[in-house]
């Protein structure tokens, strides 16, 4: 699919595939165009050329038939503030037309979830920020969907509050919801992805499980060195010598591969390796 | 992507609105209830010391019922411009309503019955305190809630056609200053029409809240025959011309 906006091209022909029950994520730095494909699936951006097809409905035709299996987590917390934690959730098992005699049970199911249970008349302005997400989370599951589509789920969030949403997500998976995951975060799309597309400039520069990726990018393992940035000049010099890829991350230069001699941390290579390799450019 | 109204989506976003609305009705039904009072007060000792009569209606009924009109403007085009501008642009609502199996045709249609129905019922408000002050209550002033909804139906898709258009919020000044003051004024609210210079009198009547203005006395003081069926068609077709452009614009703000 392809998307324009005026003179800059968002996505650029990107080819994406999630199949049933599996968890993929897409990759990749600020304005690679995750979140404009993300807005593609619910028919809230139109494509300018390509199809696209969500559960078996075609889009933009069928999105509306799309949606209501779909749920969304988006990026920006749009939750109704100055409503309690169970309003938030029943206003939308209203607009995902959940039938009046199941109403209340998908609201328990949903706050049980988010283990959200006893915050149920909790205005949301007085929620921390996990509780928020955790609601927002809820809230896209209220009618349970086939297809999740989460937006940089653990952006903004502290290390804590993410690893809570790791394993939330995590367990939707294993029960058989697909998941579509956009994130800039590495260790995120390793732990959660079961495939990874790593975007750059609208379009896809690798796709495969992470293990995959990486053994084929970048190898078993890289060296992290640190020092002053003239003994950094010095140890690329030396790792190219010997053919081996390195690159910089501001106070450290990272050598992919062995690096037999060299003096630094040994540790395995990551996605984040692969996305430079393909690249030239860092994520974060 | 215009398709046909589902009910299950125009309830669901109408919901959103009931139980949002449960959470600030307070303040809300004050204003809209002060507000008349006041206007009823300062006009009422203002004018009507120095006017007993205005156009064959004692001044007291002009202004009670000229107040119903700018009560149901009040309460649908602001609401419509700030709601909607702050929905899709500062609280995100509109992304997540989109996200779920709702099209904006039915979202503008659901939100604009909304805001009608609240026009609907505070507009009417001016009839009930002008009735402290000395109105005397009529059988047809059961119909000024639905020419109150009507009327609203047409201003807040005005107003969200609006919200619609502008760059950034500060733009409803520009607005409420030169399109929406002269609009509420050259409507023979507080002062007849036929006080203006010719010309401003023609345009008043190209003015929907004028025709609004004069069913709300009609149906108070008497029905006028075929002109109040003008009065309602024209209410009408600026509710539908409105709705559809509201959409138009909205659409093209929401869907890239």
């Amino acid at each position: 699919m392809i998307k324009r906006y005026g003179e800059i091209t968002a996505v650029a022909g990107l080819d994406l595939d999630v199949p049933e029950g599996t968890c993929v994520g897409l990759l990749g730095p600020n304005g690679a165009g995750k979140t404009t494909t993300m807005k593609m699936l619910t028919a809230q951006a139109i494509a300018d050329e390509g199809e696209l097809e969500v559960l078996g409905h075609v889009l933009p035709g069928d999105s509306k038939a799309a949606r209501a299996e779909c749920g969304v987590v988006p990026q920006l917390d749009n939750l109704d503030v100055t409503l309690t934690t169970e309003q938030n959730l029943l206003v939308f098992a209203h607009l995902y037309r959940i039938p009046r005699a199941e109403r209340q049970a998908a609201i328990e199911w949903a706050l049980d979830l988010a283990n959200l249970r006893d915050r149920r008349a909790t205005r949301v302005d007085r929620l921390s920020g996990g509780m928020r997400r955790r609601l927002l989370i809820a809230r896209a599951l209220v009618h349970r969907p086939r297809l999740l589509l989460l937006d940089e789920p653990t952006v903004g969030l502290d290390p804590q509050v993410r690893q809570e949403l790791w394993a939330l997500i995590d367990n939707l998976r294993s029960e058989g919801t697909s998941i579509l995951m956009s994130t800039h975060y590495i260790e995120e799309a390793q732990r959660l992805a079961d495939t990874v597309t790593i975007m750059s400039h609208g379009s896809a520069v690798a796709v495969g499980p992470p293990a995959a990726l990486v053994a084929e990018h970048a190898g078993a393992q890289a060296v992290e060195v640190y020092g002053p940035p003239a003994r950094l000049m010095e140890v690329e010099g030396a790792a190219r010598a010997q053919g081996l890829r390195t690159r910089r991350t501001g106070t450290s230069v990272a050598v992919l591969g062995n690096g037999h001699g060299l003096d630094g941390e040994r540790r395995p290579a990551n996605l984040e390796d692969v996305f430079v390799v393909l690249t030239g450019e860092e994520i974060v | 992507m215009n398709g046909r109204l589902e009910r299950s989506a125009l309830s669901g976003v109408l919901v959103r609105e009931v139980v949002n609305f449960s959470s600030f009705w307070k303040s809300t039904t004050f204003s809209s209830t002060v507000q008349p009072t006041i206007y009823l007060i300062a006009f009422g000792f203002g004018f009507g010391s120095l006017v007993t009569t205005v156009d064959g209606y004692d001044y007291v009924e002009f202004v009670a019922t000229g107040t119903v009109a700018t009560g149901v403007l009040f309460a649908s085009v602001f609401p419509a411009m700030f709601g909607t501008f702050v929905k899709f642009q500062f609280q995100r609502t509109y992304d997540a309503i989109l996200a779920a199996p709702v099209d904006t045709e039915e979202l503008v249609t659901a939100e604009a019955l909304w805001i009608a129905g609240r026009a609907g019922a505070y507009g009417s408000v001016p009839l009930l305190v002008g009735m402290v002050f000395g109105l005397d209550p009529a059988w047809g002033m059961l119909t000024v809630p639905f020419i109150g909804f009507l009327a609203g139906f047409g201003w807040g898709s005005c107003g969200i056609m609006i919200a619609g258009i502008v760059k950034s919020i500060d733009g409803f000044s520009y607005v409420s200053a030169a399109l929406l003051t002269p609009l509420f004024l050259v409507a023979g609210t507080f002062f007849p029409l036929t006080q203006l210079p010719h010309w401003a009198q023609v345009l008043g009547n190209f003015n929907p809240l004028f025709h609004c203005v004069q069913l709300v006395r009609h149906a108070s003081f008497g029905w006028q025959g075929w002109a109040d069926v003008g009065h309602l068609a024209v209410i009408v077709g600026f509710g539908l011309v409105m709705w559809r452009l509201a959409i138009v614009f909205l659409q093209r703000r929401l869907i890239d």
